[in-house]
């Protein structure tokens, strides 16, 4: 039974997980990801798949808006950016698996870098705007440009790593799983070195952290390069799954937005709420849809309603996370975890 | 000659729709720093409230447009007592996803209400069109641009003379002082709520005019960025003139230039004010400190 969290030694301090309850829940979760493949049914399976791909882009959102402080709407720029990159470079130069999915997301880091330009001048409600008018260009580009293919969809051959075919759901969960784990694991330690420790001074007041002596300009373009690689990946981790790439994937509504509420809604800058708002946004219209789908003999009136109940839930669930639990998810499950840490003497 | 003035009066038209949509914007922004995300579906609502109201219950139109106004102004007081107020000094994120959440709400009850399907308006505003100097021009965009300005100009007297207008300013100057001089913020922001709404959905009437009622006009709702960036976020005359700039500026790129340039160039502009001159033409220069 603790009274809180003391650390008598350094590594204690530098442990990712130190006490016991934790690496049991850790170990519980690693073995839960692990059987789950082989006792999903394809339809949970593939929510699996959608939840481990998006996790990746939650956290590459979240590095960028809830580490740094550097409101993005273009977040689906990012991501067609990576499915459109990996999409040609494996269509037309050829390119495998493994090299597109890296190749992509350096692509995406790079124009991430070209975005995060303005915000050298711009910061808050002005950047926010910004990356608007990015996020309607890059649309823009996408659907009036040749290469692309327009509006027509771009399909790519199913994908295979060292000559084992990843096609299916459930060869694939275990790349999107090894993607969301390295991304999650390589966060987790950004924010216990110098780089992220900058991040978060540029969040909380970018004036003085110039102050002190982090040079804001590097900063901000190390976030959204280090971010729209993560986001980028997570795009072209979409494109080889699904094999085909169209823009309305993308689009400010389909993209920018929910992924935006993902990470308000599991937690602003936490590692762990990147998952939970994945999961949420991934699982919620999901079961929704189910429910409608279940409803559809009995009332199908109801059952037709069910476009405009996903828009109403989704927006009423963004107001109620704002307004009752701003920290989202990851923040309930931290209360959680603190009451029985210290129950049943909780002061 | 005739091109030109057709592509102006209808730019102007659509700009006074911008215009309209853009300083409900302004005075949200004014009052309370709140970038309102939703101003789109508040149109969107005005059109289809009108549609309910003249075609489903059958008013005269005078009546309904009244009546649809009335409605506008119940919602944006329910809008700022519900979403808004809890959320007084929380940060921009916040504010700007909430917005976001609400504008997903409207567009639900719409749909749910109303279904997908485009609905035809019922047209009270003449659309017979006429000849001007060669040029055939639509006189419902005409009384669209003569009605915009009429209000745009109420609206910029009632900033200058009414009690409440003065109150705004000086909430929009410095809230501190304003709230020691007896100023009550609630009900200006409840104030600046309403207005908005109202002149969104007076928007939503006359662009429901043009082009049916139908969902895709809540995409107003963006290209309403450009022209308060342009303009100045925090300036009323800066939204007209935005409006009117960003609107015959797409006019002329759509009949010019052509192959969709239209749907983009306002973005690109937006852009550029955004690297040269942040706040816009008329808006206030920031000063920040630590």
């Amino acid at each position: 039974m603790d009274s809180g969290v003391f650390f008598s030694t350094y590594r204690a301090d530098m442990a990712l997980r130190n006490r016991p309850l934790e690496k049991v829940r850790m170990a519980l979760f690693v073995a839960f990801v692990l059987v789950f493949p082989f006792v999903a049914s394809p339809y949970w399976l593939n929510l699996a798949n959608t939840i481990a791909i998006y996790t990746v882009g939650a956290l590459g959102l979240n590095i960028l808006v809830g580490y740094t402080g550097q409101i993005s709407l273009g977040q689906g720029a990012f991501m067609a950016v990576g499915a459109y990159g990996a999409g040609l470079l494996t269509r037309d130069i050829g390119f495998p698996f493994l090299p597109s999915l890296l190749l992509a997301s350096l692509i995406t880091a790079a124009v991430g870098v070209v975005f995060g330009l303005p915000s050298l001048r711009l910061k808050g409600l002005y950047l926010a705007v910004a990356t608007l008018a990015a996020q309607q260009v890059v649309e823009w580009l996408i659907t009036h440009t040749p290469i692309t293919g327009g509006t027509q969809a771009l399909i790519l051959p199913s994908p295979t790593l060292f000559g084992l075919s990843l096609r299916g759901d459930f060869r694939f969960y275990w790349v999107a799983l090894l993607c969301a784990s390295m991304a999650a694991l390589y966060s987790a330690n950004l924010f216990r070195s110098r780089v992220g420790r900058a991040f978060v001074a540029i969040r909380d007041q970018d004036i003085a952290a110039s102050a002190i002596g982090v040079s804001v300009f590097k900063y901000k373009l190390i976030a959204f390069a280090t971010s729209s690689f993560f986001v980028g990946m997570s795009g072209a981790l979409l494109a080889h799954w699904r094999t085909i790439v169209t823009y309305e994937r993308f689009t400010l509504i389909d993209a920018s937005i929910p992924f935006l509420a993902m990470v308000i809604i599991g937690g602003l800058g936490s590692i762990s709420g990147s998952f939970f708002g994945a999961t949420f946004m991934v699982l919620l219209p999901a079961m929704i849809t189910t429910f409608g789908r279940s409803l559809q003999s009995t009332a199908p009136w109801a059952a037709a309603l069910l476009p405009a109940v996903q828009q109403g839930v989704f927006g009423v669930v963004v107001i109620l996370f704002l307004v009752l639990e701003p920290e989202g998810l990851a923040k309930l499950w931290r209360n959680i975890k603190d009451y029985f840490h210290v129950w049943p003497f909780s002061y | 000659m005739d091109v030109f003035l057709q592509l102006t009066v209808a730019g102007l038209s659509n700009g006074m729709v911008y215009a309209l949509v853009a300083v409900g914007f302004v005075i949200i922004y004014k009052a309370s720093d709140v970038i309102n995300f939703a101003q789109g579906e508040f149109l969107l609502l005005g059109g289809y409230l009108a549609f309910a109201f003249i075609v489903q219950f059958g008013m005269p139109w005078s009546l309904g447009v009244v009546a649809t106004l009335i409605t506008a102004v119940g919602v944006g007081l329910l809008v700022e007592r519900l979403v808004l107020r809890p959320l007084i000094g929380e940060p921009i994120i916040s504010m700007i996803m909430v917005t976001i959440g609400l504008s997903s709400v409207l567009k639900a009850l719409v749909n749910g209400i109303w279904g997908p399907r485009p609905r035809p308006f019922p047209e009270f505003i003449p659309s017979h069109r006429i000849e001007v100097a060669g040029a055939t021009l639509g006189v419902d965009r005409l009384i669209t641009i003569a009605i915009a300005a009429v209000l745009l100009v109420s609206l910029s007297l009632f900033f200058r003379y009414t009690r409440d207008g003065i109150a705004m300013r000086a909430i929009a100057d410095d809230q501190q002082a304003a709230l020691s001089m007896g100023i009550s913020i609630k009900r200006v922001l409840a104030v600046a709520w309403a207005m908005a709404a109202v002149s969104a959905a007076v928007a939503g009437i006359v662009l429901a005019n043009f082009m049916d009622v139908r969902h895709d006009i809540s995409a107003v709702g963006l290209r309403v960025f450009p022209v308060v960036i342009l303009g100045g976020l925090d300036s009323i005359p800066g939204a007209i003139v935005g409006g009117a700039f960003i609107g015959l500026l797409e006019a002329y790129t759509g009949g010019y230039v052509g192959h969709g340039l239209n749907l983009v160039v306002p973005y690109l502009v937006l852009l550029a004010v955004l690297m040269v001159r942040p706040y816009g033409l008329f808006g206030k220069e920031v000063i920040e400190r630590v």
